[in-house]
């Protein structure tokens, strides 16, 4: 019975903190762009436009859903749910805090990357389903940029299960210390090349969650609105917002894994405002990338992928298995 | 291509780009037949704003067409007032002062780098970045604020008139000038610095396009598209009109023929535009800038006659047939973008799609003035 | 590109269309008409309301015109003026066609340039069909870039463009079924 009230708790909890999140994170990046392009961003509904992402729900709920004619009408609708359902079941398994997780899994991690290539499914039958072309475009794009992408990533998240030995994440946290040479970024001892496994990592899940300069299902230069085009109102709603949840869980996930979780950086007070901190540092480095940099061609995008990240990726688990037989 | 784009096995569809797209600029449409990501045929349909301007030059008086001459290219009107000016004083033999060619020269050649500014802009916003838009916006504010002070309009100007521009410069718009011009040649670095060195953008852009100067003569493209393609050709030097003869500029030209180069002589031509202003500024003379003595009702002698300047996008050139009565008889207007799209469907077969709406953006169409 | 050979080779590519018989000097009437005193160029021009010109090459005044030849031929000789004028490495700038309505007939006009450095060349290149049957050889499989002005061209004033490979409306709608620019066009 307890089990089940606290279960019920850490859900309304959830479902407070992504309320807010997604919400705010939309105004983050509007304000945030505005300043790195010299102008103010959002300013008129509330004190430093805080209410605009009230409006824009508001003005998003309240339109019609308009199935085009050309559409599969039932993955139409499916899709975008299906694009939020697995972002928003994750959070189950994020630890904020050494016993601030909802449900502690022993295979978190696997749980994490299973869920999360769900997202590219979805965004392929969003795309299948709008009937329009650029959507489809977009679409396969998006897979076939899944899956070169989600590779690399794996093979570096193994990396990590085999110096912490378990899928656990808050395990994983564990594991790394207190203070910054601790964790699993800066830990020499157990591979050289810690410090770029990381770069790989952060690269790739730029990528997985589909932001420039790796928006190829997106790139409205070229596909108009990619996989979303055909989507007004909420649907098109539910896919920002489930943006802004993978970028949340792609910002716990490199904490969790590299940046030593809720571990404080310089000994004193762990806990879930060191997590918090450093996911939105890592939220904000994504924001910042995004406003610099041009998009790149969606071969570049897979040259990158199959041609530098996998090779490296598959020399780097090498050469950590050695190292961790060795010593 | 691909060794499947190559086979007989193939599939294709089409996709068309455009009337409303955010990388055509306007409603440019593009109708093509894709093979998965490769462009198998990519052909522009125009039209989409299309208001005869030609006609509208048959029904009207040579004064009442000057309006017309704002609406082809928003982006570098006073070019297009330049030429219609130029024209019309070749017809009818009048010499301008000279404080009025100087004018001509400056208000000119701001409004190109607010051209090329945007050009810039708009372009890296194709390619994905949106930031230098915000940056180019910045600077090209302050130029039409300038160009507003001096001819009343931020965009479609109607400042010229035969024999003169109609409103004198004052101190304000001279200081104000001088003053945006020492702002604005650091930014250009700036701009480089952001954009240009981004190993991204070099991987978009280098050997993107490529065009040969024989696809450039059989197309008749000119501007940045040829300068890019490495042929020294700028009707301010070739085939000298106003005062540009006097001042001393370099003509930006790139051998690379691709993408890159055609936004490097741009950016470059900022620059020497920054130059031209400065010299035209501190040799302004003295003197009226409306010829005395042009006549109230115009009658250029029978004939036909031709001009042409360097807009922002190439040779902009006007041909009037005239009978002579007080309206045209026929109208002709070259815009340089019109030849420079023209190309687009020879040279973007075979392209990736993300590749040749790169290459489209480098060709840095406006759309009013090809439809015209 | 040879400023001379040109001049010569389009004075022989007028010559030859002119019509057996005809007195070749009488080509370059227009000319007289510049630069002289106004009465005499009103009379001039006056007596050429009746006459449209005739074949012929003429060096016209730069700073007056925007040209500096000015050649009228036979519209099948239009091919080998652009043939002529591409192998000296001219560029085309754009097709014009001009209804001339009181003689019944179209005229199109050629303008060709020089674009790859050095000064200016411009040649004009002219010829005039029959309003009734206006056809004239196309040259878009010489200069790619003649394709959509003679495309324009034949939607505006109806002027037929003989192997043309896509005479297919490009400005005007797709139903138009009019010439805006014929001077008989009725709103």
């Amino acid at each position: 019975m307890n089990e089940l009230i606290r279960l019920l708790a850490y859900m309304l909890c959830i479902a407070a903190f992504l309320g807010l999140n997604l919400a705010y994170l939309g105004w983050v990046e509007r304000k945030g762009a505005g300043h790195f392009q010299r102008r103010t961003g959002p300013k008129e509904v509330g004190p430093y436009g805080l209410l605009q992402p009230l409006a824009d729900g508001l003005k998003l709920m309240s339109k019609q859903l308009v199935v085009p004619a050309n559409a599969d009408k039932l993955i139409y609708m499916a899709a975008p749910v299906l694009i939020m359902v697995p972002s928003v079941t994750l959070f189950v398994a994020i630890p904020f805090g050494e016993n601030l997780v909802p449900r502690e899994f022993n295979f978190g991690l696997i749980m994490m990357f299973a869920f999360a290539s769900v997202a590219g499914l979805s965004i392929l039958i969003g795309g299948w389903g709008s009937g329009n072309k650029y959507s489809l475009i977009a679409g396969t794009r998006a897979v076939s940029q899944n899956i070169a992408y989600e590779i690399p990533m794996l093979l570096t998240a193994i990396n990590i299960v085999m110096i912490s030995g378990s899928l656990d994440l808050n395990e994983i946290i564990r594991q790394q210390g207190s203070y910054i040479w601790n964790w699993n970024v800066f830990r020499l001892d157990k591979s050289i090349l810690m410090p770029v496994s990381f770069l790989v990592f952060f690269i790739c899940s730029v990528a997985e969650t589909n932001r420039t300069p790796f928006d190829m299902g997106e790139c409205e230069g070229e596909l108009v609105a990619g996989y979303h085009t055909e989507y007004g109102g909420m649907g098109f709603g539910l896919y920002m917002m489930a943006e802004y949840a993978n970028l949340v869980i792609g910002a716990s996930l490199i904490t969790i894994l590299f940046l030593g979780g809720w571990q404080s950086p310089i000994g004193i007070l762990p806990g879930p405002h060191w997590f918090l901190l450093k996911m939105y540092f890592l939220i904000w480095v994504f924001v910042w990338i995004r406003w610099t940099f041009p998009r790149t061609t969606f071969w570049g995008l897979l040259n990158l992928s199959w041609k530098y990240l996998i090779p490296f990726a598959m020399v780097n688990l090498l050469l950590t298995a050695l190292f961790i037989k060795v010593i | 291509m691909s060794s499947l784009a190559q086979s007989q096995l193939r599939e294709t569809f089409e996709l068309n780009i455009g009337p409303q797209h955010p990388a055509t600029h306007g409603v440019l449409r593009i109708k093509v037949v894709m093979d998965g990501e490769y462009i198998d045929r990519a052909e522009p349909i125009l039209g989409y704003i299309h208001r005869m301007h030609e006609k509208m030059g048959e029904n009207r008086t040579w004064n009442q067409f000057w309006p017309n001459m704002g609406r082809l290219d928003y982006l570098s009107a006073i070019a297009y007032n330049h030429c219609y000016a130029g024209l019309m004083e070749r017809a009818l033999g009048i010499v301008v002062p000279e404080r009025a060619e100087y004018i001509r020269v400056i208000t000119a050649e701001l409004n190109r780098i607010q051209s090329h500014l945007l050009g810039f802009g708009a372009y890296i916003m194709d390619l994905g970045g949106f930031t230098p838009l915000m940056y180019a916006m910045d600077e090209r504010e302050q130029i039409l604020d300038l160009l507003e002070s001096v001819t009343g309009s931020r965009l479609t100007y109607c400042y010229f008139r035969f024999g003169g521009v109609y409103n004198d410069i004052d101190d304000d718009f001279i200081t104000g000038t001088r003053a945006f011009l020492k702002r604005f040649r650091p930014q250009i670095d700036l701009y480089h610095k952001l954009v240009t060195g981004n190993v991204i953008l070099m991987d978009r852009l280098i050997g993107i396009g490529p065009l040969s100067p024989e696809i450039c003569r059989k197309y008749g493209a000119t501007g940045p598209v040829l300068r890019g393609s490495g042929i020294n050709f700028d009707i301010r030097k070739n085939e000298p009109y106003s005062v540009y003869p006097e001042l001393d500029f370099d003509i930006p030209v790139y051998h690379e023929c691709d993408s890159m180069a055609r936004y490097m002589v741009r950016m470059d031509e900022m620059g020497q535009s920054c130059r031209i202003i400065e010299q035209a500024l501190n040799k302004l003379p003295e003197g009226p800038v409306m010829a005395e003595k042009v006549p109230k009702a115009l009658k250029p002698p029978k004939g036909d006659y031709y001009y042409a300047v360097e807009a922002a996008r190439g040779m902009f050139s006007m041909r009037t047939v005239s009978d002579g009565t007080n309206n045209s008889y026929r109208m002709r207007l070259r815009s340089p973008t019109y030849s420079n799209v023209s190309l687009f469907e020879e040279a973007s077969r075979g392209m990736l799609l993300s590749d040749a709406l790169a290459f489209l953006g480098s060709l840095d169409p406006v759309i009013p003035e090809m439809d015209r | 590109m040879d400023r001379a050979k040109i001049k010569k080779e389009l004075e022989k590519l007028a010559a030859e269309g002119l019509p057996a018989g005809q007195p070749q000097e009488e080509a370059p009437v227009v000319v007289q008409a510049e630069g002289e005193g106004e009465d005499k160029a009103k009379a001039k021009a006056k007596k050429e309301e009746d006459v449209p010109r005739k074949n012929g090459l003429i060096e016209t005044d730069y700073a007056k015109r925007g040209a500096h030849l000015d050649v009228q031929i036979n519209p099948d000789q239009v091919v080998k003026a652009a043939e002529l004028l591409d192998s000296e490495g001219m560029t085309i700038d754009m097709v014009t066609g001009v209804d001339w309505i009181k003689e019944g007939q179209f005229e199109i006009i050629y303008d060709y340039s020089y674009t790859a450095g050095g000064p200016a060349f411009r040649v004009v290149v002219r010829a005039r069909v029959d309003r009734n049957k206006p056809d004239i050889p196309t040259i878009s499989h010489i200069y790619g870039g003649a394709n959509w002005h003679e495309r324009e061209t034949w939607e505006l004033l109806g002027i037929n463009f003989v192997g043309h490979p896509q005479l297919e409306h490009f400005l005007l709608p797709e139903d138009a079924d009019f010439f805006p620019l014929r001077k008989d066009f009725k709103p």
